[in-house]
């Protein structure tokens, strides 16, 4: 399999890749890792003119903790930056946890935190946890830049707010007040395989009671989502089996899974019942894992 | 990095790269892939193409030091880097240890996914010399052996660890 002809550009400031990528709008597209957009241009689903690499922007890589903003993760940090890093180890593992757990080690070496937000699949392993720690964005244009929550990032399959000049520059996790987070992902594989449906949550749990929580569901709607109405549900309730049941029945109801070939709609909406309570059970037990 | 645009407008670009110790400055076009630039300009056909789509792991090669499916990387983005291929794993005449491993058991059938598993195995025992057999699973996932040779592989990875 060969790719089509385009030209290549590696500039190396943000700038000068924004004003390459504002010179050609939609004709030009961001390289990250590649590995969803070199087998996109096998298959002909796409046919950049110009292809603008990150490579040489350095300032987009890394990732630490930045006091009063919070964890920043330069977009280009691959997932197994993410799974290596010791800031996120220290503080919040689930996020090393759903790194570690999708494609393989050698897509992990390669894609980008960057790449999987931007692509806006619905079954992405990233956003689910990043939304639950309430992460934002930061999107950077010719014309200046912007910060936006990562939950108001997306539009639809494939879709998301960011234009054709603007590079996703990094995501920050704020402090937090939660004290447990994790994302659990189902698959038909432990390896390779992308969610049938993907639950992650962040709880503030003190003295047995629920004050605060948060559930995004991934691969089950045409973006990742809230299950807003288990959260409220369950908020300022005291912890029993009883209740976390409660909410996966809850945000079983609130989800809109389409059927295919990974799963059928109602397979997945049960699979949203099962996960969420498993979820909230470890987060509630175990903290940020 | 460098380019020269021919009379008929085609661009090509000069790559620095290092392969199995040896420094290369290559001229290849934006769209030519790590993997192609590897076996039909280098000549260096261990490196295999299965799916081509980043799903097998054949064409698995070390990018400074780490497993990368090579099918899925353009030749331009490894412009500065070092690259390990099969060829690069056995100094002169002798195997490596892994490879030596897969010999005594038994651990290539048709073969067509072993530089691969080999070029994986040998990148997990850089970083965890001691590895558990769930994490050599765990390594070698992102390569598939049709051949479903997989317990002899990982015998043969938990086999070359350590002293
Ligand atoms: C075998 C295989 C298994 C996979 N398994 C999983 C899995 O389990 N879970 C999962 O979530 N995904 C999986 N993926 C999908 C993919 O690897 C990931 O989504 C990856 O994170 C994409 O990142 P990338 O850097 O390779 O993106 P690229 O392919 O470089 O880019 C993807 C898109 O995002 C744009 N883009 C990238 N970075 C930026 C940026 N900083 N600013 C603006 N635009 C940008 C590009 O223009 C392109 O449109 C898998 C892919 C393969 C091939
Ligand atoms: S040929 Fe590259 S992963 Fe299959
Ligand atoms: S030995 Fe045949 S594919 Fe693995």
């Amino acid at each position: 399999m060969y790719l089509p002809d385009f030209d290549y550009q590696s500039p190396g400031s943000l700038k000068e890749a924004c004003q390459i990528l504002a010179a050609f709008g939609s004709r030009a597209r961001v390289l990250a890792g590649g590995t969803d957009l070199m087998i996109k241009m096998k298959h002909g689903l796409l046919a950049p003119d110009v292809l603008v690499s990150l490579k040489n922007i350095s300032q987009l890589a890394g990732i630490g903790y930045v006091q009063g903003r919070g964890v920043v993760i330069g977009a280009r940090a691959t997932h197994n930056d993410l799974v290596n890093s010791p800031v996120l180890q220290k503080k919040y593992l689930s996020v090393c946890e759903a790194a570690h757990h999708m494609a393989n080690n050698q897509i992990r070496n390669v894609g980008t935190v960057g790449g999987n937000i931007v692509n806006a699949v619905p079954s992405a392993d990233l956003p689910p946890i990043l939304i639950a720690l309430n992460a934002a964005v930061k999107l950077v244009g010719a014309d200046g830049e912007r910060e936006l929550p990562l939950e108001s990032f997306f539009t639809g399959p494939n879709r998301s707010v960011i234009g054709t000049d603007e590079i996703l520059s990094e995501i920050v996790i704020p402090d937090q007040t939660s004290t447990g987070s994790t994302y659990m992902k189902f698959g038909l594989r432990r390896s390779g395989a992308l969610a049938v449906v993907g639950v992650a949550v962040a709880v503030t749990v003190a003295g047995g009671v629920l004050k605060e929580a948060k559930i995004a569901l991934g691969a089950v709607s045409p973006t990742p989502m809230r299950a807003v109405k288990a959260e409220e549900l369950i908020r300022g309730r005291a912890v029993t089996d009883e209740l976390l049941e409660e909410a996966g029945v809850c945000a079983a109801g609130e989800c809109s899974p389409i059927s295919d070939i990974r799963g059928s709609k109602e397979y997945r909406q049960d699979m949203v019942r099962v996960f969420t309570r498993r979820a909230l059970r470890r987060a509630i037990n175990e903290g940020h894992v | 990095m460098e380019a020269l645009t021919d009379q008929d407008g085609i661009k090509r670009y000069l790559v620095n790269i290092n392969v199995n110790g040896d420094p290369y400055t290559v001229i290849v076009k934006a769209n030519t892939l790590l993997v192609n630039l590897l076996r039909d300009q280098l000549d260096l056909t261990g490196t295999k193409k299965g799916c081509e789509l980043g799903d097998c792991g054949s064409c698995t090669v070390l990018l400074d030091g780490k497993p990368v499916n090579s099918c899925t990387v353009l030749a331009v983005e490894a412009d500065g880097r070092g690259i390990t291929t099969i060829e690069g794993v056995a100094r002169s005449e002798k195997l490596d240890k892994i490879q030596e491993s897969f010999v005594n058991n038994a651990a290539v059938q048709c073969g067509y996914c072993t530089p691969g598993m080999i070029l994986s195995a040998k990148a997990l025992l850089a970083r965890n010399p001691k590895p558990t057999e769930q994490e050599v699973r765990e390594a070698i996932s992102g390569n598939l052996c049709r051949c479903t040779g997989y317990v002899n592989i990982v015998k043969a990875v938990l086999e070359a660890t350590g002293d």
